[in-house]
C-alpha cells in the first residue's frame, strides 16, 4: 500500500490505543500482529528504518516491540 | 382430552401443518370447556374458534386469520353456546371455565348457509377458470356450509361488468363485452408487478386492510365506503396499488381468501402442487419460506408460517423478488480467457478448472504461498463459505480469506468480541416483543430489515418508546401509527460523540445498574469508563455543535434509554461504516452494560446484518485473521484442532483483508482471487482503486450467478447455483441456522461447494464431500459453538441458534444470560476521534450512503426482477437549500464528486437529509457511487468509511468520462465467443 495510506492506517491504530489506559505500545503491537499480514507489517518495519515520518510514536515504540 | 397447545406452534410436528387456527395463540391460566362434547383446555383469552381448532373442529369462517386479531364481521363463525343468548361470532368470544359450546347445531348450520348465499350472491360464478381455484377459502367455506343454491335473483353487484344480470364474468363478456356498463364493477389493477387487485372478486372481509396495519404496519389500504357500496382501496381514490403507500410485502396478498388479491405467477402458471421450506437469500432477517411449485417451475415464494425468524411475515424482495434466478443474463457454462481485454470463451468444466487451478498453482510457485487468496460472500451458504476458506488456508496454504463483512460489520466482530466476548447479537428477533424503549442506530429498518421492522413497529403501537439516532429521519421516525420519542440527527462521522454523551447523562445522572455492574462487570473497568464519560467535554452541552445533536434531546433519550423498562439497541451500517466504527459499537456496549441491559429477553445489543449470511460467514472463519468460531490462528491448539481434521499445517500469521489484498496487488505481490459470490468492484469503497487492484491480477476467478462487475476483470467464470438450487445453512442477524434446501436442480449442473470442492481437487486436495451436511458435520467436529448442529438436528427443531451444544442442545435465543461469555464484561474508553475525512471549501457537503427497500446490496439480483419498477437508478438526496444555491432543480442531473472520483446521477429535493448532508444509494453499475467514496476505513478492522465522504455537487449535462468509459470497458469485457463445435 502507499506509505500514506500505511501511515493514516497505523497512526489510527495508535490513537485509539493512546486514550486507554496503560502503556499503548504493546497494545499497539499486539494488533498490528493480530491483524496486520506479514508484509504490511514488513512494510512498516522497513518504513520506521527510513525515518518513519509522520508516524505516531506508539507505532514506533510498538515496531520495535514487535521486532524484539 | 385436549391439553395445552404450545402458543407458537399449531398441533401436530409436521412442518407442512400450516393450519390457520382463526385468531392468534394466548397465554394465560387454563381454562376448560366442552365443544362438541370434547373436552378443551386452553389458555385464557383464547377464542372460541381457536379453541374448537386445538381441538380438531374448524369452524367455517372468512374474515378470521390467526395472524391477526379477530375481526368478527363474517358471521359465518357463529356458535351456540349453553346459557347463553343468540348465536355469538366463535372469533371473538373467549373462551370461559366450564362453557359449552356446539358449532353445528341446526340453528348455526341455517344462519351459515343463509350467509353464505349473500356472499355468493355477489361473486361470480368462475371459479374453473379462477386463478384461486383449488386454492379459495370463499370456495371451501361454501363446501363446509354445504352451499347448494343460491335463490336470489341477478341484482345489484360487483361482478359483472355488463351489468346484464349474468352470474359469470365469462357470460358477461359474451353477452356485452364493452366493459363498465355496470357502474358497482371496478375492473382489475394490474399496475402492481407482482399481484392483481380484482374488486369484482373482493367479500370485503377486511382481511388485507387488517393485515397491511397489524402485520405489515403500513397501514395503506382502507374500506372505503359504506354497506353495498364498501370496497377496498390502496390509498386516495386515485392511486392503483403501484402509486398507493403499498410496499409490496404480500401480507394483504396472503391474507385474500378468494382471488381478489392475486399473485401473478399464480395466475400464468397456474396453482403449485408441492413446496420446499427454505430460507431467503435476501437481508440478515433470513425469512423462511415455501418455496411452491409445479415440478421444477417455482410458483411463488410464501412465507413460512413456522419460521422463527419472520413468523409467516415477508417484504417485497423475498416474497416476490425471486426471478433472477431464472434471468436471462445467468451464466451457465464455464469460461476462461488469457487477458482481460480478450473475449470469454466457453469451455467445460474440467478445462475451466483445470486452467484456473494450473494459473493459481503457477502464481504461487512465481510469487510464493501467499500471493494469491480468496473472497468468501455472505450471499452464500455456511457450508460454500467454510469450504472457500479451508480452500484458502488447506489447498492455498494461508490465511488470505476475506469476506464482504469486511465492509460492513466487521466492527461488530471486533466490538462486541472486546466488550462482550463474542462477535453476535444477544437476542432472538422474537424480544422486540418485550422490549420498551428501543434505540435505532444508524440503521433503516424498514429498508434494509423490512420483515423485522413490521414486528419492531407492531411492539411501538402496543407502546414501546423509540429513539432513533441518525442523519437522515428514514421512515421510522414518523410513519402512521409510529413516531419516535426523540429522533438525534447527528453529523455523519459523530456516532462516537454521541454515543459517549448518552453515557455522560447515564453516569452524571446517577442511572447506572450498579447492581448489574458489580455482578456482571469488570468493575475497575467501570469506574475508569465512569471517570472518563463524566468529564464535561463529553457532556450533552458541549457536544452539541460538534454532533448537532440538540442537547436537551439527547439528554431526554439517554434518560428514556436507561429509566424506560427493557432496553434494546438495534444498529446497522451507519454505526460500523466510520473511521470510529469499532469503537462506537464498544460505545453502545458500554451503554448496554451501563444500564444492566444485557442478558434477558427484550433488551441486548443487535447488529441487524445487511446480508443473509453476513453472521454465518464470519462463524465460519472467513476473517484472515481467525479459524471457524472466531479463534485467532495464532493460537497453536485451536490451529491443532483444523490441522488435525485437514492434514495440513495452517499458517499462524494473519492473512491479507480485502483492501489489503487490492493493495499488495497494485504493488505487485498478490497475484490471484478466487472470488465466491462477491462482486467487489461495485461493492467496495474508491472503484479506482479496486479496478487498479484487480487488474493488476493475474488470475482472477469469479464464482457468480451473473457477469457482474467484478468479472470484467477475470480470467475464470465459473457459474454459481441460485439459493433455490442448493443444500445448506444461512444464520442470520439472530444467530439462527436455517436450512436452505434444493427446490430444483442447479441449472449450471453443480452447487457452489462442489465447485469449490472440485477447484480445490484440481489444485491437489483430496476432498470427498458428497453433501452439504457432511460439510456441517466437519465445522460441528472442529467449531464448539456449533458442536451440536447436523441437518438431522435442524430437520427436528427447524431452525436453532448459536451456541448450540451439550450446554445448550436446543441452542441459545439469548446470550449472557448469566455470565457474559468473556466472563465480565469489559468497558472500554471510547474516545472521540474525527475522521480525517473533513467536508471543506472544495467539498462542502458530506455524502452518505445506503440502501432502499427494493434493491439489495448491488442489486444483482433485483435489478434482475421487477423491483426496478420502484428504483430504477440511484439520486441523489440533496437537502432544497443546498439545492438552490446550486441551481439544482427536483429531476435534474448533477455530477457528484469527491476528491477519489465522480459520477452523475438525478437528484431528489427532501428535507429528510439536513442541510450539508446528501444521501445515495449503491445499487445500481451505472452510477457506481463507490467511484466517490474514500480509502479511509475503520480504524481496527478496515471497515471502509462509507458513511462520511467530502463531496461538492453541481450541475451537470450527463454521464462522468469516468462513466462513458466504464461503460465501454464493460461492454467489451463481456464479449462471449460461441462455444467451439
Amino acid at each position: 500500500m502507499s506509505p500514506e495510506k500505511m501511515v493514516v492506517m497505523a497512526n489510527q491504530i495508535a490513537a485509539f490505543f493512546n486514550t486507554q489506559p496503560g502503556d499503548p505500545a504493546p497494545k499497539v503491537a499486539a494488533h498490528l500482529a493480530d491483524f496486520w499480514e506479514p508484509r504490511m507489517r514488513t512494510q512498516l518495519q522497513d518504513y520506521i528504518r527510513a525515518g518513519g515520518a509522520g508516524l505516531d510514536p506508539s507505532v514506533e515504540a510498538a515496531a520495535r516491540l514487535l521486532r524484539d | 382430552m385436549k391439553d395445552f397447545i404450545i402458543p407458537q406452534f399449531p398441533p401436530g410436528s409436521d412442518p407442512q401443518d400450516e393450519r390457520d387456527m382463526g385468531t392468534p395463540a394466548r397465554s394465560g391460566a387454563p381454562v376448560s370447556l366442552s365443544i362438541d362434547g370434547f373436552a378443551v383446555t386452553v389458555p385464557e383469552g383464547t377464542s372460541v374458534m381457536r379453541a374448537a381448532a386445538e381441538a380438531g373442529i374448524m369452524v367455517p369462517k372468512l374474515c378470521a386469520s390467526d395472524n391477526m386479531e379477530a375481526f368478527g364481521s363474517c358471521r359465518l363463525c357463529v356458535v351456540e353456546i349453553e346459557g347463553r343468548k343468540g348465536t355469538p361470532a366463535s372469533c371473538t368470544t373467549p373462551v370461559a371455565e366450564g362453557m359449552v359450546v356446539h358449532t353445528q347445531s341446526g340453528k348455526v348450520k341455517r344462519i351459515r348457509k343463509g350467509v353464505m348465499e349473500l356472499y355468493i350472491s355477489d361473486h361470480p360464478l368462475d371459479c374453473l377458470t379462477c386463478a384461486a381455484n383449488g386454492d379459495c377459502e370463499l370456495q371451501d367455506a361454501a363446501g363446509q356450509v354445504g352451499l347448494r343454491d343460491v335463490r336470489y335473483a341477478p341484482g345489484q353487484n360487483h361482478f359483472d361488468p355488463s351489468g346484464s344480470g349474468a352470474r359469470s364474468q365469462a357470460e358477461a363478456r359474451l353477452r356485452m363485452p364493452v366493459d363498465q356498463a355496470n357502474p358497482r364493477y371496478v375492473p382489475k389493477d394490474e399496475s402492481n408487478p407482482y399481484f392483481t387487485f380484482d374488486p369484482s372478486k373482493c367479500i370485503v372481509c377486511s382481511r388485507c386492510v387488517r393485515a397491511c396495519e397489524e402485520v405489515q404496519g403500513t397501514f395503506a389500504l382502507t374500506i372505503e365506503g359504506r354497506g353495498f357500496d364498501s370496497k377496498v382501496s390502496a390509498g386516495a381514490a386515485t392511486d392503483d396499488f403501484l402509486h398507493s403507500e403499498c410496499v409490496s410485502c404480500g401480507a394483504c396478498v396472503q391474507a385474500c381468501p378468494t382471488a381478489t388479491l392475486q399473485e401473478k405467477s399464480v395466475i400464468e402458471m397456474g396453482t403449485p402442487h408441492r413446496s420446499v421450506i427454505t430460507t431467503c437469500a435476501y437481508c440478515g432477517v433470513g425469512c423462511s419460506f415455501k418455496a411452491e411449485l409445479n415440478g421444477d417451475q417455482l410458483v411463488r415464494m410464501v412465507p413460512y408460517k413456522h419460521g422463527k425468524a419472520n413468523r409467516g411475515h415477508s417484504c417485497v424482495k423475498g416474497r416476490f423478488a425471486y426471478g433472477y434466478a431464472n434471468h436471462r443474463d445467468r451464466i451457465l457454462k464455464p469460461m476462461i480467457r488469457d487477458r482481460i481485454d480478450e473475449p470469454w470463451r466457453e469451455v467445460e468444466w474440467d478445462e475451466a478448472l483445470a486452467f484456473a487451478a494450473g494459473r493459481m498453482s503457477a502464481l504461487q510457485q512465481k510469487y510464493g504461498r501467499r500471493s494469491i487468496g480468496v473472497i468468501t460472500s455472505s450471499r452464500c451458504t455456511n457450508e460454500e463459505t467454510y469450504l472457500v476458506q479451508k480452500l484458502a488456508r488447506a489447498v492455498f496454504l494461508n490465511n488470505n480469506t476475506d469476506t464482504c463483512a469486511r465492509v460492513c460489520h466487521s466492527p461488530t466482530g471486533y466490538g462486541l468480541g472486546k466488550t462482550f466476548g463474542t462477535s453476535a447479537g444477544t437476542q432472538d428477533f422474537d424480544s422486540v416483543e418485550k422490549a420498551d424503549v428501543v434505540m435505532i442506530i444508524g440503521a433503516n429498518p424498514t429498508d434494509g430489515h423490512p420483515v423485522f421492522a413490521s414486528r419492531l413497529k407492531k411492539r411501538l403501537r402496543q407502546g414501546a418508546r423509540l429513539i432513533v439516532v441518525d442523519p437522515r429521519r428514514t421512515d421510522i421516525v414518523r410513519s402512521p401509527h409510529v413516531e419516535a420519542a426523540y429522533h438525534l440527527p447527528l453529523r455523519p462521522g459523530t456516532n462516537v460523540a454521541v454515543v459517549t454523551a448518552m453515557a455522560h447523562v447515564i453516569v452524571t445522572e446517577g442511572l447506572v445498574d450498579e447492581a448489574f455492574i458489580r455482578e456482571r462487570c469488570d468493575w475497575d473497568e467501570f469506574q475508569h469508563y465512569a471517570e472518563f464519560v463524566s468529564q464535561d467535554r463529553h457532556s450533552p452541552e458541549t457536544m452539541q455543535p460538534l454532533t448537532g445533536v440538540p442537547a436537551a434531546d439527547l439528554r431526554a433519550a439517554a434518560r428514556l434509554y436507561a429509566t424506560g423498562g427493557n432496553g434494546a439497541i438495534y444498529y446497522g451500517l451507519g454505526v460500523t461504516e466510520h473511521s470510529q466504527g469499532s469503537t462506537t459499537v464498544m460505545g453502545i456496549a458500554n451503554l448496554a452494560m451501563l444500564t444492566g441491559n444485557v442478558g434477558r429477553e427484550g433488551v441486548g445489543v443487535n447488529p441487524l446484518r445487511g446480508q443473509n449470511n453476513v453472521q454465518g460467514s464470519c462463524d465460519m472463519g472467513s476473517f484472515p485473521h481467525e479459524l471457524p468460531g472466531y479463534r485467532h490462528v495464532k493460537l497453536p491448539d485451536v490451529r491443532k484442532i483444523f490441522e488435525t481434521a485437514w492434514g495440513v499445517e495452517i499458517d499462524p500469521e494473519p492473512g491479507l483483508r480485502i483492501p489489503n489484498m487490492l493493495d499488495a496487488a497494485v504493488e505487485g505481490t498478490f497475484k490471484g482471487l478466487y472470488c465466491q459470490g462477491e462482486d467487489i468492484l461495485q461493492s467496495d469503497p474508491d472503484t479506482h482503486h479496486v479496478a487498479a487492484g484487480l487488474k493488476a491480477m493475474e488470475c482472477v476467478i469469479v464464482h457468480d450467478l451473473f457477469l457482474n462487475e467484478t468479472a470484467n476483470y477475470a480470467h475464470v467464470f465459473l457459474p454459481g447455483s441460485s439459493f433455490l438450487e442448493k443444500e445448506g445453512t444461512f444464520t442470520n442477524a439472530e444467530r439462527r441456522i436455517n436450512r436452505v434446501r434444493r427446490v430444483m436442480a442447479p441449472l449450471n449442473g453443480f452447487e457452489d461447494w462442489e465447485v469449490t470442492q472440485a477447484l480445490a481437487n484440481a489444485m491437489g486436495a483430496n476432498w470427498t464431500y458428497t453433501h452439504a451436511s457432511q460439510i456441517m458435520d466437519e465445522i460441528a467436529a472442529t467449531t464448539p459453538t456449533f458442536e451440536g448442529v447436523s441437518f438431522a438436528l435442524l430437520e427436528e427443531k427447524g431452525s436453532v441458534q448459536w451456541p448450540c451444544n451439550e450446554a445448550a442442545p436446543e441452542g441459545t435465543p439469548t446470550m449472557h444470560v448469566d455470565h457474559f461469555v468473556s466472563g465480565k464484561g469489559h468497558f472500554i474508553v471510547t474516545e472521540y476521534l474525527p475522521t480525517d475525512e473533513k467536508s471543506g471549501p472544495r467539498f462542502p457537503l458530506l455524502l452518505t450512503t445506503g440502501r432502499i427497500l427494493s434493491q439489495y446490496n448491488v442489486g444483482a439480483q433485483t435489478r434482475r426482477t421487477a423491483n426496478v419498477v420502484w428504483h430504477p437508478e440511484d439520486v441523489l438526496e440533496i437537502h432544497p437549500h443546498d439545492a438552490e444555491t446550486r441551481g439544482v432543480n427536483q429531476g435534474d442531473w448533477v455530477r457528484l464528486a469527491s476528491r477519489s472520483g465522480e459520477t452523475t446521477l438525478r437528484a431528489t429535493l427532501t428535507d429528510r437529509v439536513a442541510p450539508g448532508v446528501v444521501y445515495t444509494t449503491f445499487h445500481h453499475p451505472a452510477t457506481q457511487a463507490n467511484v466517490v467514496t474514500t480509502d479511509f476505513s475503520d480504524w481496527a478492522t478496515n471497515c471502509p468509511e462509507y458513511k462520511v465522504t467530502a463531496v461538492q455537487v453541481s450541475p451537470s449535462n450527463g454521464p462522468s468520462d469516468w462513466q462513458e468509459c466504464y461503460n465501454e470497458q464493460a461492454e467489451r469485457a463481456r464479449r462471449i465467443l460461441p462455444a467451439a463445435e
